[in-house]
């Protein structure tokens, strides 16, 4: 069973939901990055995303975008970002109560290729990711992967939207493992006070065509959201940007940067 | 998808999830319209009639004097906009028309395809948004007013290198978020499928009409079609009718900046690898991480690390020969074109120009030398050789940022 699976499981069986924060691997620099995400499993993540920096993150809104440049501007190689994941693992692994907490990267199809995919996904795997999502790549072009993901006992994590079709919906719940995730707002990444349109019949939508865990991301900032959409039936809430922003709000002061992630996780998780 | 997605193992959809549904949606209009006769009526009036087509083919005999070879200038400068983009902008304008989309939105560089947008925006009577780089706002001013006052948006972008590849970016981004009013416009035969199979359907009339042209002029095929490569839709736009004429060499002439070897330049079939960018997989200028360099050309058209895909199907099957030429080498065909012909021909189409003289240049000396070894067997052909060169766009743009060359 997979990480994700026993996640799941725990968190039904609590009647409880995951809160799972995004990062992005060495931002703004590789020993504060270690630090914060540390700390943000430490104040109760269920589950972390990390994202490795790229020179043109297309689905990323401004804030990501900013926190893709501060890694890229600190150096950060991919290499430097599997030592990285490995460290975040064996951190991870000793914290006695969260021996659990997948851990999901998220990156651009091209640094999966230029690394070839087969060294990609057991690099990871060495590492300790349990899932890989590629943000540009849909079904269509999944099948440059999925051998590799399978292999490396890794989940591929796919991408729904509301322009997803309900066929589509059910095609993209047989590839995927681990969890469906959900994309919230039309739109690239970035905070947003509420959603626009009913994310609520989006996520029913979803429920009916799928089985797997669904984890809702992009636009989610505060409470009131991760409460909509848990009560629309979703079983995590990912939040990225919004994270993200308190790394970029104390890049002059990293004791309150650490701070303030904690105090922000220790808010939305689940209760 | 309906329409093969790939060239060989290039090209695809590599785009978030959200846009699939807009890709699939803009190929089955595509395929509902390519063939129809309302649709190609419509569109074929006002390619002649709006923007001037058939271009004519024109002998430019003062150059083939100087070239020793006989050179054609496929005269896409003429078009109404000045560039060979006013093709598929009218095209896929029309299909935005056809879906009832009320936006349209496009990248550019030199701000050839956004002034061609921006112009067929005012034509239809749709609202338009054209993406450009800060950068690029900069050299190509002239184009920018020629934006405004067809009535489009400019969004300056100031990401990376505040070049065509951000543009992309933003353009991308847009249309994620805005995907069901908005029709983006893509200007090259790269991005995700189906755009380089549409634009280049919107781009083959330039090789149709070259192809008749030269046999009504020469009774023969040319023994080389020369092209600048960019994102690559002139270049697949006059190759595309010649491919199967395996006796015509075909070469894409790519930006060496200030040479292939100082890391300043976007020769990406020269210098480039095999990734994923804008959607499709293709050549790409990538460092050993797989993180997008920033590039350089003296022309905004061609400062692109990508490339449409299908070129990089054609390099890998040797069909195609992507050479390059420097900034250096491109402002003096830029001059000589002008003092010679009175063509003032835009940076990106003086890659061509040059190339087609350097190789003008070899092949008089490989004839001189076969004469000296007997070789020569007198054949026409290799004695004078026929070179078409698509002049894919005008210099006005550029007069500002070549001011130098006249001071």
């Amino acid at each position: 069973m997979s990480k994700y699976n026993l996640l799941f499981k725990k968190l039904r069986e609590q009647k409880k939901y995951a809160f799972i924060p995004f990062f992005v691997i060495g931002d703004p620099d590789y020993e504060t990055s270690l630090a914060v995400v540390k700390k943000a499993i430490d104040a109760g993540a269920d589950a972390i995303e990390l994202g490795l920096a790229f020179s043109d993150p297309v689905a990323d809104g401004v804030v990501i975008q900013a926190a893709d440049k501060r890694a890229l501007d600190s150096g950060i190689k991919v290499a430097d970002a599997f030592r990285f994941i490995a460290e975040i693992r064996e951190y991870a692994n000793k914290s006695a109560n969260e021996c659990l907490l997948p851990i999901g990267l998220l990156v651009y199809c091209n640094l999966v290729y230029k690394r070839s995919v087969e060294k990609f996904y057991s690099d990871a795997k060495k590492a300790g990711v349990n899932s890989i999502l590629i943000a540009d790549m849909p079904l269509e072009e999944s099948s440059l992967v999925l051998d590799a993901a399978k292999k490396n006992e890794i989940n591929q994590i796919f991408l729904v939207t509301q322009t997803s079709s309900n066929e589509r919906i059910k095609e993209i719940n047989k590839l995927s493992s681990g969890f469906i995730y959900l994309v919230s707002v039309l739109g690239v990444t970035g905070a947003r006070d509420k959603f626009s349109g009913d994310v609520g019949a989006f996520i029913k939508r979803v429920k009916e065509n799928s089985t797997l865990p669904l984890c809702v991301g992009f636009g989610i900032s505060n409470k009131d959201q991760v409460n909509e959409v848990i009560d629309a039936g979703a079983d995590g809430a990912i939040v990225g940007s919004a994270v993200v922003k308190l790394i970029e709000k104390n890049l002059g002061n990293k004791e309150k940067m650490k701070n303030d992630v904690s105090v922000f996780i220790d808010a939305m998780k689940s209760k | 998808m309906k329409l093969n997605t790939k060239f060989g193992k290039f090209g695809g959809l590599f785009v978030p999830e959200t846009l699939v549904a807009a890709l699939e949606e803009l190929e089955a209009v595509f395929i509902r319209y390519k063939d129809d006769k309302k649709f190609n009526d419509e569109l074929n009036d006002l390619l002649k009639n709006y923007a001037g087509r058939p271009t004519p083919l024109y002998y430019a005999e003062r150059l083939s004097k100087i070239a020793g070879c006989k050179i054609y200038l496929k005269r896409e400068d003429l078009l109404h906009g000045g560039a060979h983009k006013t093709n598929n902008a009218l095209g896929q304008g029309l299909l935005a028309k056809y879906m009832g989309k009320k936006r349209i939105i496009a990248e550019t560089g030199a701000g050839q395809h956004g002034a061609a947008v921006a112009m067929i925006g005012a034509l239809l009577g749709i609202k338009t948004e054209v993406f450009m780089g800060s950068e690029d706002i900069k050299r190509q001013r002239a184009n920018v007013l020629r934006m405004k006052l067809c009535g489009a948006k400019v969004v300056s972008v100031e990401s990376g290198s505040r070049t065509l590849k951000d543009a992309i970016n933003e353009a991308l981004r847009d249309w994620i978020a805005n995907v069901q009013d908005t029709f983006y416009l893509f200007g090259t035969v790269a991005g995700p499928h189906p755009y380089p199979t549409i634009v280049k359907h919107f781009q083959k009339v330039i090789g149709e009409e070259a192809k008749r042209q030269i046999l009504d002029a020469e009774k023969r095929l040319p023994d080389y079609v020369i092209a600048c490569v960019g994102g690559g839709s002139n270049a697949i736009g006059i190759f595309n009718e010649f491919l199967g004429d395996k006796n015509v060499k075909l070469i894409g002439v790519e930006p060496a900046g200030h040479g292939l070897n100082t890391g300043k330049h976007g020769a990406t079939l020269n210098k480039g690898s095999v990734g994923v960018l804008h959607g499709s997989m293709s050549y790409v200028l990538q460092d050993e991480d797989g993180q997008i360099l920033e590039t350089h050309s003296v022309s905004a058209g061609l400062d692109y690390p990508g490339v449409g895909p299908e070129h990089s199907f054609l390099k890998d099957v040797k069909r195609v020969d992507y050479e390059s030429i420097t900034d250096k080498e491109a402002i003096g065909a830029f001059k000589l074109l002008s003092e010679v012909e009175g063509i003032m021909p835009a940076l990106e189409s003086s890659h061509a120009i040059a190339y087609a003289m350097k190789l003008a240049k070899r092949l008089k000396e490989d004839n001189a030398n076969n004469k000296e070894n007997n070789l020569d067997k007198n054949e026409t052909k290799t004695k004078n050789p026929i070179i078409v060169i698509n002049l894919s766009g005008r210099g006005d743009k550029d007069l500002e940022q070549m001011e130098f060359l006249v001071k």
